[in-house]
């Protein structure tokens, strides 16, 4: 392939410096640990209840993963909806005011948010959003 | 300039920004709170009004002992810091602090990758949530991730109008096509992102995954020395991010009130940086925290369709000029 999409500064080129800051996050990480292995204690003391679960100083009743109510999946359900949603909306964004598109493109996409909406105000009407 | 030197003083200067402006503005959260609330904040360390009092808290962490909690799933629980940091990173990468060059890497794409970027924040939380084997910090962890995937949304969406006006979603690019009455026609984004921007990064009133009252401290609670430290980072990192998010999307970046942008262009973004992370230090003082539910009803029924009508708004309004 050509240079403009290889070269370093082609368009694959520009992300370069994205995957050298991730080797220099976690050059830093690797930094802040092995210093942090030099400078803390050598031999820390190991007082019984020094690595049990704190809950409030007593000591824990029934295991941290226990069972509980999740009331929290309906709005995860209603993210999805959304996050599918914004992945549409952003390449339209650049595109709709050029010349060729105009008010039909416009039109289109106000369907497809309105259609959403929908889903928001059925939500609401479901007291989905209410937990009393 | 050979290619490598400058690829190089690129991710030098990010690294260097990511290390040092959360501590300023972590610094600053200490003394504005504690004068907001007629204390003096921290006075000792480094003689002058205590100015270096986060260096000393890192010198500390660094020697603390690396303490995971037995019943922890211990792989999960110690790598959740490492990824609740390196967004935050990656983001700073693309936000330019000055026009032409002084930007980390400008992308074609920057709009896109932050939010793509900023969502690997919920993973982090519900990582550090799980594998701590702590009830209160599943609860806040859970608390967290509906907030986080609640808010995303409206941020989102005012995020697609700025980008629907600017008719790009290269970071430069948007603030060239900054116009100073922006502020009015964008000031329903404008709000709902710093709002929505405010819960992505769980602070005040928004700090229920936290909620130290409540939860001992969500899920931090098990988590000490060095890993702790980094949460903190991270949450500092927040502000800055958020902040220089707001000043780039909605406050027209290195604009500047008269000409000289060029010359002066990163100072106004960092004026503009600054007095943002204030308001969120504001924010922490003047309002109570909200309810779990209240939380999740202004995100749908206020912020979500506010957002909305902005779009119909942008696209109205830019067809119609």
């Amino acid at each position: 392939m050509s240079r403009r999409l290889y070269g370093v500064d082609g368009y694959l080129g520009s992300y370069a410096t994205l995957g050298l800051l991730l080797i220099a996050g976690l050059l830093f990480f690797v930094a802040a640990f092995s210093a942090n292995r030099l400078l803390r204690p050598a031999r820390p003391a190991e007082p019984p209840g020094k690595r049990a679960t704190y809950e409030c100083g007593l000591d824990p009743v029934g295991g941290g993963w226990a069972q509980a109510q999740i009331r929290y999946y309906v709005y995860a359900y209603l993210y999805v909806l959304f996050a599918v949603e914004s992945v549409f909306l952003f390449p339209w964004a650049v595109v709709y005011a050029q010349p060729g598109f105009g008010t039909t493109t416009v039109v289109e996409m106000a369907i497809f948010v309105a259609v959403l909406a929908l889903g928001i105000l059925y939500a609401w009407r479901k007291r989905v959003l209410r937990w009393t | 300039m050979p290619v490598w030197l400058e690829l190089l003083i690129r991710v030098l200067s990010v690294v260097v920004a990511f290390l040092t402006l959360p501590l300023v503005v972590g610094q600053a959260e200490h003394k504005v709170m504690a004068h907001m609330q007629g204390r003096l904040g921290p006075m000792y360390a480094g003689a002058f009004h205590g100015w270096a009092q986060l260096v000393a808290d890192g010198v500390k962490f660094v020697q603390k002992e690396d303490i995971t909690p037995r019943a922890a799933d211990r792989p999960v629980f110690r790598l959740a810091p490492i990824i609740a940091l390196m967004p935050y990173l990656i983001v700073l990468l693309v936000i330019p602090l000055g026009p032409g060059d002084l930007v980390g890497q400008a992308l074609d794409v920057g709009l896109f990758l932050v939010p793509a970027v900023l969502g690997l924040g919920v993973v982090a939380v519900l990582m550090s949530a799980w594998a701590s084997a702590n009830k209160y910090s599943l609860l806040g962890g859970l608390r967290a991730a509906a907030q986080l995937l609640g808010y995303e949304l409206p941020m989102v969406l005012a995020a697609a109008s700025v980008a629907m006006a600017a008719g790009t979603l290269s970071l430069p690019g948007i603030i060239e096509a900054w116009h100073p009455w922006w502020l009015l026609w964008q000031l329903p984004a404008l709000l709902v992102f710093f709002i929505a921007g405010l819960a992505e990064i769980r602070r005040p009133p928004f700090d229920m995954p936290i909620a130290d009252s409540e939860l001992v401290f969500g899920y931090l609670t098990e988590y000490t020395g060095l890993r702790f430290a980094f949460f903190l980072l991270a949450e500092y990192l927040g502000i800055v991010v958020i902040a220089a998010l707001t000043t780039v999307l909605f406050l027209g970046g290195w604009q500047g009130p008269f000409g000289l942008n060029a010359e002066l262009g990163w100072l106004w973004t960092l004026i503009k940086i600054f007095a943002v992370s204030f308001l969120v230090i504001w924010f922490r003082v003047a309002y109570p925290r909200l309810r779990e539910d209240q939380l999740q009803r202004l995100c749908w029924l206020v912020l979500v369709p506010v957002a909305l009508g902005q779009l119909v708004l942008t696209a109205a309004v830019r067809l119609a000029l």
